[in-house]
């Protein structure tokens, strides 16, 4: 500190590189890349515009919860109800559209109200009754899943409006036949990333994951916006529930098993850290096609489902591990 | 909140002169912040038994007490942190109420906390305007709430600079910095926003003895920038280099206000210990 430099000087190295993306930004590039090439090399199928568009779409409901998930991990907490919330979304939104005859739109409006309000619940018991979130989403995910199947009497909901379907609607680019549902995903990532590195509310966010003692004292309202990110990231589990229909063309009260082990890896491998304020949302997409390649590839080689599972099982360690000790380093 | 450097309101010391011929005490210089019969009581323990206060305009005056002394909870009802059940706060010759630390930062006093209350992973910019970010102009980006990056970069450089930190970098994170440069974060968000008021607890206890200096040195630029600092420290050492005045709380209640160039660290700590009652000191060692 005993030198005094005037800003705006001319870099040095040493100040270029501070500049480069540090591990847990590239580390997320370098193995889509590697997954890339290996899988390329692998079959002559993989690497063409409609497989992407293919790809792509079969992350879009995992990509959107995640942006959920995201949200909650780097405020430090996690959310476990992300599947099932999701689930009992989409049973209002087609039971509201079929069996009661409301609008489509305002039927999907009643599916988004709900899994809101399950986030805003969430947000409530964390923040005002204190409860660790671990324990309260594992709550509110076991009482979103019976809420589904009672509901809905484990029956699929079938025949839907087409409004219901929107998402799925296609269009072209060049060659390749894209829907809607993937530029909406794209689109929530971008507006997800202004908002949380150009705004006050997201920068706040990120104190609070970070320190949530210097944030209080800060001034930051911790704990309002704590109940912000659990009511926002039920909003997206609305939507993702809204992207399921559209691509499945049913109500399904099966759906959303597996959606939160996938979200979390999704996360993880993007590059955000667990215990909270650091990461970044775009990271979580990278993470998301990241699985959806793995998948994809192996599929395209002829590999079985289980070595799916085991490998999205090791690369969710691979990169806790790395998560964990880089924290340890600093 | 607009962000501006304080103005002078004291003139720097004589820097030809040794520093604490330089600086005389000020003895007719204004007061800027008292507190009469404070009393705070815990269940039967009583931590603040009437404790008086007095801080003057472009002084840094410590306050020292055993522990239980009521040093901390004296801070505290100052800082926002409690509310006093008795007795009366006056800010600039008016009576003031503080519900909360936020509060006392509406009426300009900045705490700086002793664990380091900085963000780690954020920036040096992010942390020094956390909680109060600069916002981009227009009627969209104040609704969305977009902060005004660049301006903060720039404003953040120029304060660190005014403090003399020589930090290369305002975009860099606060983890990558040595526990003084982060203290000098903290210091220099409080000096950068305090209008009256700047308090620091222990803000050495966690450093070593040349960044300790590093920080002493970066409080006296605070004072000999206009703004009145209150530090609380149990290194003598410390105290005595900086204080202009020392404030020794005893059993609840101010004991005395001792001359730091007068009075031998002895009598200071037997006063502070009990040991000695403040009538035995000569007049000269008490501060006026």
């Amino acid at each position: 500190m005993a030198e005094q430099r005037s800003p705006g000087t001319v870099p040095t190295p040493r100040r270029l590189l501070e500049r480069l993306p540090s591990i847990t930004v590239l580390g997320p590039f370098v193995a889509l890349l590697l997954a890339v090439l290996f899988f390329s090399a692998q079959s002559d199928r993989f690497l063409s515009g409609q497989n992407f568009s293919l790809i792509l779409q079969q992350v879009l409901v995992v990509g959107v919860l995640a942006i959920g998930q995201t949200l909650v991990i780097l405020t430090g907490g996690i959310d476990l109800s992300v599947g099932f919330v999701m689930a009992l979304g989409t049973m209002v939104m087609t039971k509201f559209a079929v069996e009661l005859g409301l609008p489509p739109l305002l039927s999907v409006l009643c599916g988004v109200a709900v899994t809101t309000g399950f986030g805003f619940l969430n947000g409530l018991l964390i923040t005002r009754v204190k409860l660790p979130p671990f324990i309260v989403t594992l709550g509110t995910m076991n009482i979103a899943f019976a809420l589904t199947q009672i509901y809905s009497k484990a029956q699929t909901v079938t025949g839907l409006p087409d409004a219901l379907l929107f998402w799925g609607n296609t269009f072209r680019l060049g060659e390749t036949v894209i829907t809607y549902g993937v530029v909406l995903m794209i689109a929530l990532y971008l507006l997800v990333w202004f908002l949380l590195s150009e705004t006050a509310p997201g920068r706040h966010l990120y104190a609070v994951g970070n320190n949530p003692e210097a944030a209080r004292l800060m001034g930051i309202p911790t704990q309002r916006v704590l109940l912000l990110t659990y009511t926002v990231a039920g909003l997206f589990y609305g939507i993702a529930g809204w992207l399921l229909v559209s691509r499945t063309s049913v109500g399904d009260p099966n759906a959303g098993q597996t959606e939160n082990l996938e979200t979390i890896t999704a996360v993880v491998l993007g590059g955000t850290s667990l215990f909270g304020g650091r990461g970044m949302i775009l990271g979580t997409l990278l993470g998301a096609i990241i699985v959806g390649v793995f998948r994809n590839g192996l599929t395209l080689t002829g590999v079985s489902s289980v070595y799916q599972v085991l490998i999205t099982g090791v690369l969710v360690i691979l990169a806790v591990t790395a998560d964990q000790l880089s924290k340890r380093r600093g | 909140m607009e962000f501006r450097p304080n103005p002078q309101r004291t003139p720097p010391p004589n820097p030809d002169l040794p520093l604490d011929q330089a600086r005389q005490p000020v003895t007719q210089a204004k007061v800027v912040l008292e507190a009469r019969g404070l009393v705070k009581r815990y269940g039967h323990v009583t931590a603040l038994d009437g404790a008086d206060f007095e801080l003057r305009e472009g002084e840094i005056l410590a306050v020292i007490g055993d522990n239980g002394a009521g040093k901390s909870t004296l801070i505290k009802a100052l800082s926002g942190a409690i509310i006093p059940d008795e007795g009366q706060i006056i800010l600039d010759g008016k009576p003031v109420h503080f519900r909360s630390p936020l509060d006392a930062r509406r009426y300009g006093i900045e705490t700086v906390y002793q664990d380091l209350a900085v963000a780690p992973a954020m920036t040096i910019a992010e942390n020094l305007f956390l909680g109060r970010e600069i916002l981009k102009p227009g009627l969209l980006a104040r609704l969305l709430r977009v902060i005004d990056k660049k301006r903060m970069l720039e404003e953040a450089t120029n304060s660190m600079k005014d403090l003399k930190i020589g930090i290369r970098s305002m975009s860099q994170a606060v983890e990558t910095l040595s526990g003084g440069q982060r203290q000098g974060v903290a210091v220099a968000r409080s000096a950068a926003f305090a209008r009256h008021v700047v308090i620091m607890d222990e803000p050495t206890a966690a450093l070593g003895v040349k960044e300790g200096n590093m920080v002493l040195e970066l409080i006296r630029r605070v004072r000999d920038r206009g703004l009145p600092v209150i530090i609380i420290s149990h290194n003598m050492p410390h105290v005595f280099e900086i204080a202009d005045r020392i404030h020794i709380q005893r059993l609840g209640r101010r004991a005395a206000v001792v001359n730091p160039r007068r009075i031998s660290m002895a009598h200071t700590v037997a006063v502070m210990t009990g040991a000695m009652s403040p009538e035995e000191l000569s007049p000269d060692e008490l501060a006026h």
